[in-house]
């Protein structure tokens, strides 16, 4: 069924009992031309391009819990483009043009909303680096605008503008970036998908791979061999893992990353704030609460929780930019277990295994690459071919030295 | 989480920071290594960016920065957050693997 306004009002006069099931939910096939690990927003919009862009339907997805119950459901929500570095700027931007026409592409509300993003500078050298990044942003295309400190108080009068160790000087802004749903998102993809002859298989977890002459042919899974002529992983933190099935080593380490929303409140925020110098951003959702975070733990962990001292830290800088929100109670807190690369950046790419593809690192920003992620993975597999916007994302850039260092960090992953 | 500092007793995780894996060895180089570029550059391409990234037990160093200022190396689940040992690191890490000649 395509949802409409139509559709709408009759499910609407129905009671909203009537509405079938958004996809269906198959018994695993013996055999797929394709098979994705991983049934997140990643895993999910590559075989949804697979299947619209590239024509192959034959396309399982699996995952070994329900879809969207890792990092896709567990993330900030926030879309941008702001980046800096050649290999980032063009791929990060492709997912934003992606991201404009989601609804009408999967016939699905994904309540994209480009309220903008603001970043806040502290100092004459920070604004330096962030006008640098604007010009980069604007030469390729990109919308952003660098705010001096009165046009950001008459946007957001309400910050702490004279903390007095970082005070505000103004911002950097992103118009079209914004928020999306991210439940949505997944929900989105699944349905279309399914619809183009995508089995979704839930509760199915990949325990190892089938090889033949050194090739990958399919994986073993709690719900019996599956055969495939290409297998693709996008399982995030566990990227590790899905690969040392194959004996695979990556240049990823698994970290916590915390979030956290607050009760509901009248709107205060009118898009996403990022003050990185107090290692805190924050937005509001529809709901009214304030969905914020800060860094990474900073320990490699598999827990899907966090500790104590970096909600500390980063209830401390949302206090130390908008103090009013002190007496604000926290409704909830969680964690999602991020593939943090050794530069930061991701790795779309074949593996040295034949028929068995990578898409990973994704550190904490793989949300607002769902779509470009999608479309260039299912690029790589369907064609064997690298596509243009993923041409620096390769497996072996470490090794030649061509890292994209966003952060200038170098391969500590804990620090990008 | 809370580390139990061989110096210090069970102190809270917010007093150390992290570096990570204790397993990667950084290899021997020397001058004469010339003759082996190749596999001094495997040795260090996999010394400086390929982890097992254990879920479950792993080895790591911690610097306990706000104690004793000591280097640590502790056993810790990653699963669980678990730590069942923390001894002092006393130079462990720092003994480099030799490249093999081939």
């Amino acid at each position: 069924m395509r949802y409409s306004i139509l559709s709408l009002a009759r499910g609407a006069l129905a009671g909203h009992r009537n509405w079938p099931r958004a996809w269906r939910d198959p018994s695993p096939k013996r055999r797929y031309d394709v098979v994705v690990i991983g049934g997140g927003g990643h895993g999910l919009a590559t075989a949804f391009y697979l299947a619209r862009e590239f024509g192959i339907r034959n396309v399982a997805v699996l995952e070994k819990g329900w879809i969207g119950s890792g990092n896709a459901g567990r993330n900030t929500t926030i879309i941008r483009s702001n980046y800096l570095l050649p290999g980032n700027i063009g791929f990060y931007e492709l997912s934003m043009k992606l991201w404009e026409r989601i609804e009408q592409d999967l016939n699905y509300n994904a309540m994209v909303s480009q309220r903008g993003v603001i970043n806040l500078y502290h100092s004459d050298g920070q604004r330096d680096a962030f006008a640098r990044r604007g010009n980069a942003m604007r030469i390729n295309g990109i919308d952003a605008e660098l705010l001096d400190l009165a046009a950001l108080r008459k946007m957001l009068p309400f910050l702490n503008y004279d903390h007095a160790r970082f005070p505000v000087m103004g911002g950097l802004l992103q118009r079209r970036g914004g928020t999306a749903r991210h439940d949505a998102v997944v929900w989105g993809y699944a349905r279309a998908a399914d619809r183009l002859g995508v089995d979704i298989i839930q509760n199915c977890e990949v325990t190892g791979f089938v090889r033949e002459n050194g090739r990958i042919t399919g994986v073993e899974t709690t719900r019996g061999e599956i055969g495939a002529a290409k297998v693709g992983m996008a399982v995030a933190g566990n990227s590790s893992r899905v690969a040392a099935m194959a004996g695979m080593k990556l240049p990823i380490e698994s970290h916590v990353l915390q979030a956290f929303v607050s009760e509901a409140i009248k709107p205060l925020l009118p898009g996403v704030l990022t003050f990185g110098a107090g290692h805190f951003y924050v937005s509001q959702s529809d709901k009214g609460g304030l969905v914020f975070g800060g860094d990474i733990d900073g320990y490699n962990s598999y827990a899907q929780r966090g500790n104590m001292p970096v909600m500390e830290d980063v209830c401390e800088g949302g206090m130390a930019i908008m103090p009013m929100i002190g007496r604000v109670r926290l409704l909830r807190q969680w964690g999602g277990i991020m593939d943090m690369s050794m530069d930061g950046s991701p790795i779309i790419d074949r593996t040295p295994l034949d028929g068995l593809y990578l898409n990973a690192g994704w550190c904490y920003g793989g949300f607002k690459a769902t779509p470009a992620s999608g479309l260039v993975f299912a690029h790589l597999m369907a064609r064997d071919e690298t596509h243009p916007e993923a041409r620096r994302f390769r497996l072996d850039r470490f090794r030649r030295g061509a890292m994209i260092d966003e952060k200038g960090q170098g391969a500590q992953p804990n620090l990008h | 989480m809370r580390i139990p500092c061989p110096f210090c007793g069970e102190r809270e995780s917010g007093e150390f920071s992290y570096l990570g894996d204790a397993a990667p060895r950084r290899p021997s180089y020397s001058a004469e290594a010339a003759e082996i570029a190749a596999p001094v550059a495997d040795a260090f391409y996999e010394y400086v960016y390929l982890r097992d990234n254990r879920a479950g037990e792993m080895r790591e160093y911690w610097y306990h920065g706000g104690g004793c200022r000591a280097w640590l190396i502790a056993s810790r689940d990653t699963l669980t957050h678990e730590f069942r040992t923390v001894e002092p690191a006393a130079g462990a890490g720092a003994r480099p693997t030799s490249v093999e000649r081939p």
